[in-house]
């Protein structure tokens, strides 16, 4: 005879350590704000020239009119932002968004997987550090604020470090029977590899409950579904979201619009979904490098070097809304003749707005960018 | 526990099969796969060539341009007298288009199916685990609507007939299939000095633009760092130009549409190298200096590329990491480099390198399976020739985290555990183990089936696992979701 566990009495089962491990959670969960981080990175280069086109450059046209839309909406004297992010240009207007151009990490060659190797890790080169900087910004937080989350199956780069990360990915096959994941937990206890990933596994399937018809295939679903992952006291507060299909090396502009208006949705229902901890919530989106000043031959751009990046929030305090130092589009101004040069590191960018968000000491974090 | 006939079986084949296990040396089962390996099962031989599906995508486009041309001509009829378009006209044209886009998507499907299958029943799992590792190596995605009704085609064509050639061989047949040439943008990119290029840009269009047309250095760039060299290995952004404009003129004939398409010799959907979208001239790539030679220019790079020791190092990597470690033994490495550099790139002979190296035979279940490789073997483990049913075929692998076919970027799927062992994916399996054992698992006795296919590494806490569980078919999902079943 087998007796049948709830999932929810299983986790309680699972060992004292986990029934120990709730009290001061929910202790420090009186005492600290809950405050929350979202990484949105957008996987394959996305084109900040297109997405945050500077219109008061005088190269601009010269170099890509068949790229850069007209009726961008004005951010400032020099910056404007694309159509299709229509509710963040609202944030923007509300002091909820904030813009960085002529960013880059310290990589400089133009290959996706090193680039995004070294925007995960924020080392000074490729596979340099096994750990990701959110990873390593977690034992900074308190408990409760540390307890992270990615919407992939496995713990993508930056998120690895030396606490323990959640991996929630959709999907629609049939629940597993109560005999079956009870006795996996028994085989698993062994297996250092996998005991921690089930431990995990069973705790975010039961968080996620009944929004498990969502697909997430649009940026309205992920959004949606992401809020719902960080709401409730026991929820995720630190989340990464994978974006991809930004390699626009052909017929960008009509690409670039689809992209742009899923990550205005996600964003529009990431808000909506977190309700009042919106004003507790810090979004950081951005890519591992930016795409040619230059529009190519096929009507799309090609991997470059500094891009932009977007950071949203409901208490970004003040400040300008576009931070750069524009380095200009001239011929001779270029990264080696081709691409926006860099001229603020990404890890400036986020030491700030993360001591801010979290009020840390910088120097702390900036630890975590290497400098 | 030494593992041996395990390690051949999961390791290096897809899986332990109860009809065809291991009989004597496991070395010698592996090497003897070379001679009864099968480049076109009657599976694979049915489906749709790539010129077939060229033309079916051809004939889409055709149809689907016409019809929105035909659309504008209503709208436009519509506005000069007045009336409204007539909103039937536009719904008796529309289901003939997604009709056609269907057929193009199904042979996706099929595919897909076709390679399960192979997969399956094969009884050269070694040398098909191979196809599966080089489609990979020289990776498209199906998630690009040019390359779906494509993508299998480019397994059975480019991959299967040279997986026991030269890599040389299998280079050129991967690079210049219209999946590649058409996922990597090759079939855009036109020389900017070329006689097109010139023509174009001295016309000007009724409304006063100029038509863009020029160099797109996607395939090129990958080309080095995906497919040969590997990245990081000295080639300068200035190689990659100089290489991209060698390969102009490569493209399919007919694609496009329009002047540029009629213009081009050859049936359509063939593959031509087009003189007139060349650019011309010498190029200089890695120090070396390719003389105008029409096709054999970029060709001529090719050979070269395959030749490269740094191409050696790069595949000897990628294999060691495969069959031996995620971190794959200096040795093992160095091994496998000498043996495709003194062979010329022949593949057989790194293969025997890699079967007899030392290094893949220390440890079992030193390799975390993928999706795909834990599907196909948990279906070869309760015997299946194929998935039950088209479209689960692909959704399972999709929901798995490892859609076929669909790597969703040119480097392919990665080959760590860290990419596939995480929560979500865990309990995924699970999931789709319980799924199995409803379809199948009554029927069969996983006491008995846990003893024949791992004999040499199943743990006694899972044997003893099994045997408690509250039905057969917990106790085969529990033989497939086990920790020893979950790597390879």
């Amino acid at each position: 005879m087998t007796i049948a566990l709830s999932r929810r009495r299983l986790l309680g089962a699972a060992g004292l350590a986990g029934a120990s491990m709730a009290l001061p959670g929910m202790a420090f969960a009186q005492a600290a704000t809950a405050k929350r981080l979202v990484f949105v990175i957008q996987r394959g280069a996305a084109d900040g020239l297109a997405i945050m086109p500077p219109m008061g450059d005088p190269d601009l046209m010269r170099l890509r009119a068949g790229l850069t839309e007209t009726e961008a909406t004005p951010l400032d004297s020099m910056f404007a932002l694309h159509p299709s992010l229509g509710v963040v240009s609202k944030m923007f207007a509300n002091g909820e968004a904030r813009g960085y151009h002529a960013i880059a990490t310290d990589y400089r060659n133009r290959s996706h997987f090193d680039g995004q190797n070294v925007l995960e890790s924020a080392a000074s080169r490729p596979y340099e550090l096994p750990t990701g900087w959110m990873g390593r910004l977690l034992p900074l937080l308190s408990p409760d604020d540390a307890r992270a989350l990615a919407m992939v199956p496995a713990v993508p780069l930056a998120l690895r470090g030396e606490m323990t990360v959640s991996t929630y990915a959709n999907n629609r096959l049939p629940d597993a029977s109560e005999d079956l994941m009870q006795r996996l937990t028994m085989l698993y206890e062994a297996d250092t590899e996998l005991a921690p990933l089930w431990t995990e596994a069973v705790k975010t399937k039961e968080m996620a409950g009944d929004i498990g018809g969502n697909n997430g295939r649009n940026g309205g679903e992920l959004g949606k579904l992401a809020a719902a992952l960080m709401n409730g006291p026991e929820a995720a507060r630190v989340m990464m979201i994978e974006t991809g299909g930004w390699d626009t090396h052909s017929a960008q502009k009509r690409r670039l619009s689809q992209q742009l208006n899923g990550l205005d949705t996600l964003i529009s229902e990431l808000k909506l979904g977190l309700g009042d901890a919106w004003s507790e919530t810090l979004v950081i989106v951005a890519t591992e490098f930016g795409r040619t000043a230059a529009i190519n031959g096929t009507g799309g751009s090609d991997h470059g070097t500094a891009s932009a990046a977007l950071v949203l929030g409901g208490n970004l305090g003040p400040g300008p809304k576009v931070i750069a130092n524009w380095p200009g589009l001239a011929a001779d101004k270029l990264y080696q003749g081709r691409d926006l040069a860099p001229t603020m590191h990404f890890g400036e960018m986020a030491t700030a707005e993360l001591s801010r968000h979290y009020r840390l000491d910088a120097a702390k974090v900036s630890a975590i960018f290497g400098a | 526990m030494t593992g041996k006939v395990s390690i051949a079986q999961d390791r290096f084949g897809l899986g332990a099969r109860p009809d065809q296990l291991v009989e004597g040396d496991p070395q010698e089962w592996l090497l003897a796969q070379f001679g009864r390996y099968d480049p076109a099962p009657a599976m694979i031989a049915a489906e749709p060539s790539s010129k077939k599906m060229l033309g079916r995508l051809i004939a889409y486009r055709i149809e689907r341009g016409e019809m929105r041309r035909a659309a504008q001509r209503r709208q436009r009829e519509a506005m000069e007298t007045g009336a409204m378009a007539s909103g039937e006209d536009a719904m008796m044209e529309e289901p003939a288009s997604n009709q056609s886009r269907r057929q193009l998507h199904t042979s996706y499907a099929t595919g897909a199916a076709a390679r399960v299958s192979s997969a399956l029943s094969t009884d050269a799992p070694f040398v098909e685990r191979m196809v599966h590792f080089w489609a990979n190596h020289f990776a498209v995605s199906a998630d690009k609507g040019t390359v779906t009704p494509l993508v299998a085609s480019y397994e059975f064509e480019a991959i299967r007939p040279h997986v026991l050639g030269s890599f040389r061989d299998m280079l050129q047949a991967a690079v210049l299939h219209p999946a590649m040439l058409n996922y990597l943008d090759q079939t855009q990119s036109i020389g900017p000095g070329s006689q097109m290029a010139v023509r174009v840009a001295n016309r000007v269009r009724r409304n006063g633009t100029r038509r863009e047309i020029g160099l797109n250095e996607n395939l090129a760039r990958e080309i080095m760092e995906l497919h040969t060299l590997g990245v990081r290995s000295g080639y300068t952004q200035n190689d990659v130009t100089e290489f991209a404009r060698a390969l102009t003129g490569w493209t399919i004939a007919g694609f496009g549409g329009g002047r540029n398409a009629r213009n081009q010799n050859g049936e359509p959907g063939e593959i031509v190298f087009n003189t007139r979208l060349h650019e011309p001239g010498a190029r200089t790539i890695l120090g070396k200096r390719y003389a105008e030679d029409g096709r054999r220019q970029s060709l001529a790079v090719l050979d070269d590329l395959a030749k490269s020791p740094a191409t050696a190092r790069f595949v000897a990597t990628k294999l060691a990491r495969h069959f031996a470690a995620d971190e794959p033994p200096a040795s093992m490495i160095a091994r496998l480099e000498q043996a495709y550099l003194q062979s010329d790139g022949d593949l057989p002979t790194v293969y025997r390198a890699l079967i007899t190296s030392s290094e893949p035979w220390t440890e079992a279940n030193a390799k975390f399976r993928n999706p795909w490789d834990w599907t196909i073997a948990s279906l070869r483990a309760v015997g299946l020739d194929r998935m039950p049913g088209r479209r689960a075929a692909l959704n399972a692998f999709t929901q798995l985290g490892q859609p076929v076919w669909r790597p969703g970027s040119p480097a392919g799927f990665a080959d760590l555990a860290s990419e596939w062992a995480g929560p979500g994916a865990l309990i995924a399996r699970v999931e789709y183990a319980q799924q199995i054992a409803r379809r199948v698992g009554n029927d069969m006795d996983a006491r008995q089936l846990a003893q024949n296919l791992m004999a040499d590494k199943l743990n006694p806490e899972t044997m003893q696992a099994i045997r408690r569980a509250e039905s057969p078919g917990t106790g085969l999902a529990l033989m497939i979701a086990s920790p020893e079943f979950m790597r390879r």
